[in-house]
């Protein structure tokens, strides 16, 4: 570059602050502080229970989560986009009935009812991106409208009952099939001593990481949540990658779905309600750590695992399952200070 | 009179203030007295700190060294309602965010009034209503009830402008702070506010005036001072010698900011023609060639259909009727992912709304348009994206640490290159620069025009569009006056020296 020159004036502002010893330790407490709590508490409840140091105790605990977890990742793309998706419960529960339905009733093989999982869980995503992008409904509104639409429609799916294998259907005749012993391997078996489940979740996180952070569409649902009229004149199809932002969303929501239906081994009709909650606290807890103060896929699973390790903690530590709700929400609220109230003081 | 009794008099006065960030002084030692009745205009590149001496006096910094004086007296400014209650105004830039949508025009007048009021908690309209008439009345808006009566959304930018100005003098301060309060106002709603200004000095407020317009200072200022790198450098009454004054704001000699005649066009060939192209309904239909080689400068004031044209021609907002070609092509863009790829480029109006993601680094903020070109497989390319970004820096002369800085490190000139720098990561055939000049200090403003001048060379065909006459003259080749969706004048070279372009766009209005 030698023949323009900046003749503005040779700014300071490209000197970088010197931080001041008190702001430095705030900044790592920001970025750390999180990944610090979650560590010392594992520790914490290492070494005072003897059974939490058990490695089957351990998987198991991620094993409990992998559903939330997963379901949470959706919340994640949703919110990359500046979006927020509440059906993510319904469409695991709608998957736990339909693969029921596709087994038990029409006496399907396992692979048939996980594509038809999937594709209920597409066709739902597709359903929320129709309300949001083309009928232009505010997200948080939209997805708790197609939540109560997704429960009740699975509910006439299934005219009000839970499937279990051998039961006696309406004409009569009793279920003619059952869960296959291949898919409910989903959940219960392993692969070299590590439960499926915990190895799709650790799958899935490693693909959705990619795609989100180091694809340029991931790159483009980021910019789309941070500036959506920047990013429409810069040439993007807002309207196209906020639909599949839904749409992944949606499927990622039915593979929980698919755990569930394995642990449950059959299609109760209320499974899946209470994932939704613990689905967006661990996507909300992740937008802390790191400090990103922004949804991120490693945020979200490490979110998962640190709820997973205080609600089995806790319970080995004997204080009783209806306190759970308190704990997590406590935590939640915890994250939420960290990634607004101290992030913002940060950058002013 | 002496200095010492100079501080006695002074409405404001500031007394060796200092401000410092994470241990970068960015205030220092500034003193400087404002007297009653006197427009003190302050001239600074961006980044020289007058923002911050701004937000001293607005009562948002709080630990500044040195002391304010209000009247002679040493204050503590440790809020902005502090600040008001020692009769201390400021209108920021930002319109937004003075006025309460929702409310109604009377409603945000009484604003302050409203939001403070003890005693009878329930909104009054009448009182409310007659309040509002009353300071109407006398700064002489000549606003109806009808007006008064109306949702404040329904004002125009300029409208909302006056309704900050008027409730700031409602409260008749001793010091009002303009920053730069014509950046969003056409040319006869700046001469509204002139006169309101000037109405002030009558009445004995202070105002400190901060502006990059040196037109409106010459026209409105008694008094003239220079920040630039947080000291105070120049402090002139008039008459001002402009000279001294760029000089010390900006470093380095610069020849002064008059236009250079606008030279012939190199009368390259037509890269897109539009044939009636109606901007407004009811409006004459438009014609307009853009040849490569020159820069095509629009002039128009606020409403004149720039703004229109450029995001018709991106395909933001496709034009209802008329066609246009490209290179003897049709050219429809529906939108703006169409225009890109046609190598058609818009820079927007307002970069922070349109074109900036918060947040970005200056690499990531430049690669958005054209991350499929930067990535394999899907996976983009980092250190492709960042050597783009540092191609960028270098070209447009960013002043930054490095291009992983965030944009809002940046200061506004320096954001402003980035945005125009985007867009040459590919080399244009048509590009469309919508205000590119606005709340950019002279030098970033010359970077960003030499480059745009050398895109032109290089066979683009650049397109101009600014409500500043002076811009215009001086970047482009041919100039354009635009009024109401027309044509009015369409000029090379001598034909479209300044004076005939401007009693153009009188006569137009």
């Amino acid at each position: 570059m030698t023949t323009t020159h900046s003749t503005e004036v040779p700014a300071k502002a490209a000197i970088p602050p010197a931080a001041s010893t008190a702001v430095r330790v705030q900044n790592a407490v920001i970025k750390y502080g999180f990944i610090f709590v979650t560590v010392v508490l594992f520790l914490y409840f290492a070494l005072s229970e003897g059974s939490f140091r058990e490695s089957a105790t351990l998987l198991d605990t991620l094993r409990y989560v992998s559903v939330a977890a997963i379901l949470g990742l959706g919340v994640t793309f949703t919110m990359a986009v500046g979006g927020m998706d509440m059906s993510v419960g319904a469409v695991a529960g709608l998957g736990v009935s339909v693969a029921a339905q596709s087994m038990v009733v029409h006496n399907q093989v396992g692979a048939v009812a996980i594509l038809a999982v999937l594709a209920a869980g597409a066709l739902a995503g597709l359903l929320n991106a129709l309300l949001i992008v083309v009928l232009k409904i505010p997200d948080m509104l939209a997805t708790l409208g197609t939540m109560f639409v997704i429960q009740g429609g699975k509910l006439i799916l299934v005219d009000g009952q839970s499937i279990t294998p051998g039961m006696t259907m309406s004409d009569g005749s009793t279920a003619p099939g059952r869960f296959t012993d291949g898919f409910l391997r989903i959940d219960r078996g392993t692969v070299l001593g590590i439960p499926v489940s915990v190895l799709i979740f650790g799958g899935l996180t490693v693909v959705a990481w990619v795609f989100l952070a180091r694809t340029r569409w991931g790159r483009v649902l980021y910019a789309i949540g941070a500036n959506p009229e920047a990013s429409r004149l810069a040439g993007i199809r807002v309207g196209a990658y906020r639909a599949l932002a839904y749409v992944i969303s949606g499927v990622l929501a039915s593979v929980g779905g698919l755990i569930l239906a394995s642990r449950i081994g059959q299609g109760d009709v209320s499974a899946g309600t209470s994932q939704l909650l613990e689905a967006v606290a661990v996507a909300l807890v992740g937008t802390s750590v790191l400090g990103r103060g922004r949804p991120n896929v490693w945020g979200t699973a490490l979110g998962a695992v640190l709820i997973g390790i205080i609600t089995t903690g806790l319970t080995i530590k004997g204080l009783p399952y209806y306190t759970q709700d308190v704990v997590e929400g406590a935590v939640l609220i915890l994250a939420l200070v960290f990634s607004f109230t101290l992030s913002k003081r940060r950058t002013s | 009179m002496s200095p010492t009794d100079a501080g006695t008099e002074a409405a404001v006065g500031l007394r060796d203030v200092s401000m410092a960030f994470g241990g970068r002084t960015v205030l220092d030692s500034v003193s400087l007295d404002i007297a009653p009745g006197t427009v003190v205009a302050l001239l600074g590149a961006n980044g020289a700190g007058k923002s911050t001496l701004i937000k001293i006096l607005s009562g948002v910094h709080r630990d500044h060294g040195g002391e304010v004086r209000v009247a002679g007296q040493a204050v503590s400014l440790n809020s902005p309602s502090a600040a008001r209650r020692l009769g201390i105004q400021t209108v920021h830039q930002r319109i937004g965010e003075g006025i309460v949508p929702g409310l109604t025009v009377a409603e945000n007048l009484v604003f302050e009034e409203l939001a403070q009021k003890r005693g009878n908690p329930f909104i009054n309209g009448r009182a409310t209503l007659a309040r509002a008439r009353e300071i109407q009345a006398s700064l002489g808006l000549g606003w109806s009830d009808a007006v008064l009566k109306r949702d404040v959304t329904e004002l125009g930018i300029s409208d909302r402008q006056l309704l900050i100005l008027v409730r700031a003098l409602a409260t008749r301060p001793r010091l009002l702070v303009l920053d730069e309060p014509t950046s969003a106002l056409s040319a006869a709603e700046a001469e509204r506010l002139f006169t309101l200004v000037g109405r002030m000095r009558e009445d004995g407020i202070a105002v400190l005036y901060v502006s990059h317009r040196l037109g409106e200072i010459d026209a409105l200022a008694d008094r003239l001072v220079v920040l630039r790198d947080g000291h105070l450098t120049e402090d002139q009454v008039r008459p001002f010698d402009w000279d001294a004054a760029l000089r010390a704001m900006l470093a380095q000699t610069q020849e002064t900011t008059t236009a250079r005649p606008v030279r012939e066009g190199a009368q390259g060939e037509v890269a897109l023609s539009l044939r009636g192209v109606r901007l407004f309904a009811g409006r004459k239909p438009l014609d307009l060639d853009l040849r490569t080689g020159e820069v095509t400068g629009i002039v128009g004031l606020l409403g004149a259909g720039k703004t229109e044209l450029a995001r018709g021609l991106f395909g933001a907002e496709p034009f209802a009727t008329g066609a246009a070609e490209l290179d003897g092509r049709p050219y429809a863009p529906r939108r703006p992912s169409d225009a890109i790829r046609a190598g058609v480029h818009l820079v927007p109006e307002d970069r922070h709304a349109d074109a900036l993601v918060p947040g970005w680094s200056l690499a990531q903020n430049i690669s958005l348009p054209f991350l499929k070109a930067l990535s394999r497989g899907g996976l983009v390319n980092r250190s492709r994206e960042d050597a783009l970004g540092r191609d960028t820096i270098d070209a447009l002369g960013v002043v930054t640490r490095d291009e992983h800085s965030t944009v809002e490190q940046l200061s506004g000139g320096n954001q402003q290159k980035v945005v125009v720098g985007r867009w040459l990561a590919e080399t244009p055939r048509v590009l469309i620069l919508d205000e590119p000049f606005r709340g950019v200090d002279i030098g970033a403003r010359r970077d960003i025009g030499r480059r745009a001048r050398a895109l032109a060379a290089d066979g683009s065909a650049v397109l101009v569009l600014s409500a500043d006459v002076d811009e215009v003259l001086e970047i482009a080749d041919r100039v354009v006056v635009l009024a109401a969706g027309e044509i009015h004048l369409d000029a090379y070279g001598d034909e479209a020296e300044r004076d005939r372009v401007i009693r153009t766009i009188a006569v137009s209005v």
